[in-house]
């Protein structure tokens, strides 16, 4: 896809969101290469998950345009994939896993047609993927979190995109899950695929991504890893909050801030 | 054959509010249903007083836009400031006491009593009937809400996808590009013109009644969507006809009647619920604690 327009798999301009006039993003420029593991870094309330929804135009921006290998977001949707926070559904909603996967395939049916025996093998081959397969038939609310959040991940593969968002699959599954996360992330990547994934950990930050993007309201710092991902940029993100002994860094537990979760 | 039409009528009503009742439960949304139930009286009135006779067709419309009408009210309240609860508590009962008022004003124009607008009667269901090129059709209720419930049926058949996907995944669902706004109003939509298709029959009250227990019934009983849908509907027409035949037994309101069976099958279901049912549950612990004794 790339090469025939060389365009990124994601160009972001100018864009600030804010809700009830108070700025929660303010003028982020990004441009993200593609087939790299990406990290949306920062702490709560950094508008992390605002910015991937800004993106997509799940919530209105103030300003700002976003594209996507050189078009407009609207027009690429099916090279979009979309993993939205576990917690942001009801899973005691009356439907088994398979079908939830299925779910992922809807984008590319249009107004009309209903998913067919092709899909519905399709959407089996993800569950695969995640190792869920032996649970297609489950109803979703007897999944435990972890593989509920690999369920979710399915129903993003069966999406077939180019590049995916993410927010926050790390949180809260168990050691099995984070596995099948990891593998499945590598394995996108092998694709040429981009991924960009919120994340709240920093000890896994260098051993996951490739690129990392540092939020705070602002784009503090994005690049590659190795060269963005230092004491000095997180000392910038984080605020007093963050205190690096040594090679380790330590998040303080600073209630004082006060600061709502946005994400 | 006037046993037949309210038995038919009755099971129209309450299909047709189960089958969209369960998209309200799954959404959380029964209260807004209620609320929309409550808050067309007003376009019925101001319909009626428009058209000057009580065709379905200017009802219908009046209370279609009195019911996007509260729906949108109610989200411009609570996206400024205002609890979600009391934004709809608000809307539904100013709305629906502007109705009370323009009926009680227009009582010699209007054809409608209270004690209708509030209870219905079904009883008289078969006596206006819908004479079409000189032949009587049968009642004019059972046409309406019959033409109602064909038409959701055929919209959510069409739009299943979009429908399940909204009510289960919003965010996903914009993401790909469906139209998220248009299907929730898309389904008020519905649910008003269901809600003025089934008010003669069984009044402002009582379909709430219809839109929340039978689609609360089926969720106890499937994990499945569409066959929550269908025993939804199930439920309705059981609701319809055990209604008729307690009310014809007591002698009392056949409305009353249905949603009192209504409320007994959802009983029977909470109880017996094969996987949440109480009974099941404590089947189970009992059986676990004689298996550690």
């Amino acid at each position: 896809m790339s090469s025939q327009t060389g365009a990124v798999p994601l160009l972001v301009r100018d864009m600030t969101v804010a809700y009830q006039k108070k700025p929660v993003l303010r003028n982020v420029n990004l441009s993200v290469p593609e087939g790299k593991l990406i990290g949306i870094i920062g702490p709560n309330g950094a508008g992390k998950s605002t910015f991937i929804k800004a993106v997509q135009g799940l919530i209105p921006t103030a300003s700002g345009t976003a594209e996507v290998y050189g078009k407009p977001f609207s027009q690429q949707r099916r090279s979009v994939g979309y993993v939205p926070q576990r917690e942001s559904v009801d899973w005691d909603f009356p439907t088994d896993a398979l079908d939830v996967v299925l779910m992922g395939r809807y984008g590319r049916l249009g107004w009309f047609r209903r998913p067919g025996k092709a899909d519905r093998q399709f959407a089996l081959d993800c569950l695969k993927k995640v190792g869920m397969a032996d649970y297609a038939d489950r109803q979703i609310s007897q999944l435990s979190g972890g593989q509920q959040q690999r369920v979710f991940l399915a129903r993003a593969l069966a999406q077939e995109a180019q590049l995916y968002f993410m927010d926050e699959p790390f949180a809260g599954v168990d050691a099995a899950t984070e596995r099948a996360i990891i593998q499945l992330l590598n394995d996108l990547k092998k694709q040429q695929k981009t991924v960009l994934v919120v994340h709240h950990d920093l000890q896994t930050v260098d051993e996951y991504f490739d690129w990392v993007i540092l939020l705070n309201r602002r784009v503090i710092a994005a690049g590659p890893v190795k060269e963005i991902f230092t004491a000095e940029n997180l000392q910038k993100t984080y605020g007093g909050r963050l205190q690096v002994l040594g090679t380790q860094v330590l998040l303080t537990n600073d209630k004082t801030s006060g600061e709502a979760d946005a994400t | 054959m006037n046993t037949f039409w309210i038995i038919l009528t009755g099971a129209l009503v309450a299909a047709s509010c189960g089958f969209l009742g369960c998209f309200l439960i799954l959404r959380r949304m029964a209260m807004l249903g209620d609320a929309i139930s409550h808050s067309i009286l007003p376009g019925i009135v101001i319909a009626f007083l428009l058209s000057g006779s009580r065709d379905i067709l200017p009802m219908l419309i009046g209370a279609a836009v009195v019911g996007l009408l509260t729906v949108f009210i109610v989200q411009l309240l609570s996206q400024n400031g205002v609890k979600a609860d009391a934004a709809i508590g608000v809307t539904f009962t100013a709305l629906f006491s502007v109705g009370v008022v323009l009926v009680s004003l227009y009582t010699a124009q209007v054809d409608l009593d209270l004690d209708c607008v509030l209870y219905g009667e079904i009883a008289y269901v078969p006596w206006d009937t819908w004479q079409w090129g000189g032949i009587d059709m049968g009642p004019r209720a059972a046409w309406g809400i019959g033409g109602v419930f064909l038409l959701s049926l055929l919209l959510v058949g069409l739009f299943f996808k979009q429908f399940k996907l909204c009510s289960f995944d919003p965010a996903l669902a914009a993401a790909i590009g469906i139209p998220v706004v248009f299907f929730h109003y898309l389904l008020m939509t519905l649910v008003s013109f269901t809600t003025v298709a089934a008010f003669e029959s069984v009044g402002a009250i009582l379909v709430v009644a219809m839109l929340v227990v039978p689609s609360a019934t089926a969720y106890l009983l499937t994990e499945k969507l569409h066959v929550m849908l269908f025993i939804s509907m199930g439920v309705g027409v059981l609701c319809s006809v055990f209604g008729y035949l307690l009310a014809s037994w007591m002698d009392s309101s056949i409305a009353g009647s249905m949603t009192a069976v209504s409320g007994l099958l959802f009983l029977l279901a909470f109880l017996f619920s094969p996987r949440h049912g109480m009974v099941i549950r404590m089947l189970a612990r009992r059986r676990m604690r004689l298996g550690t004794n």
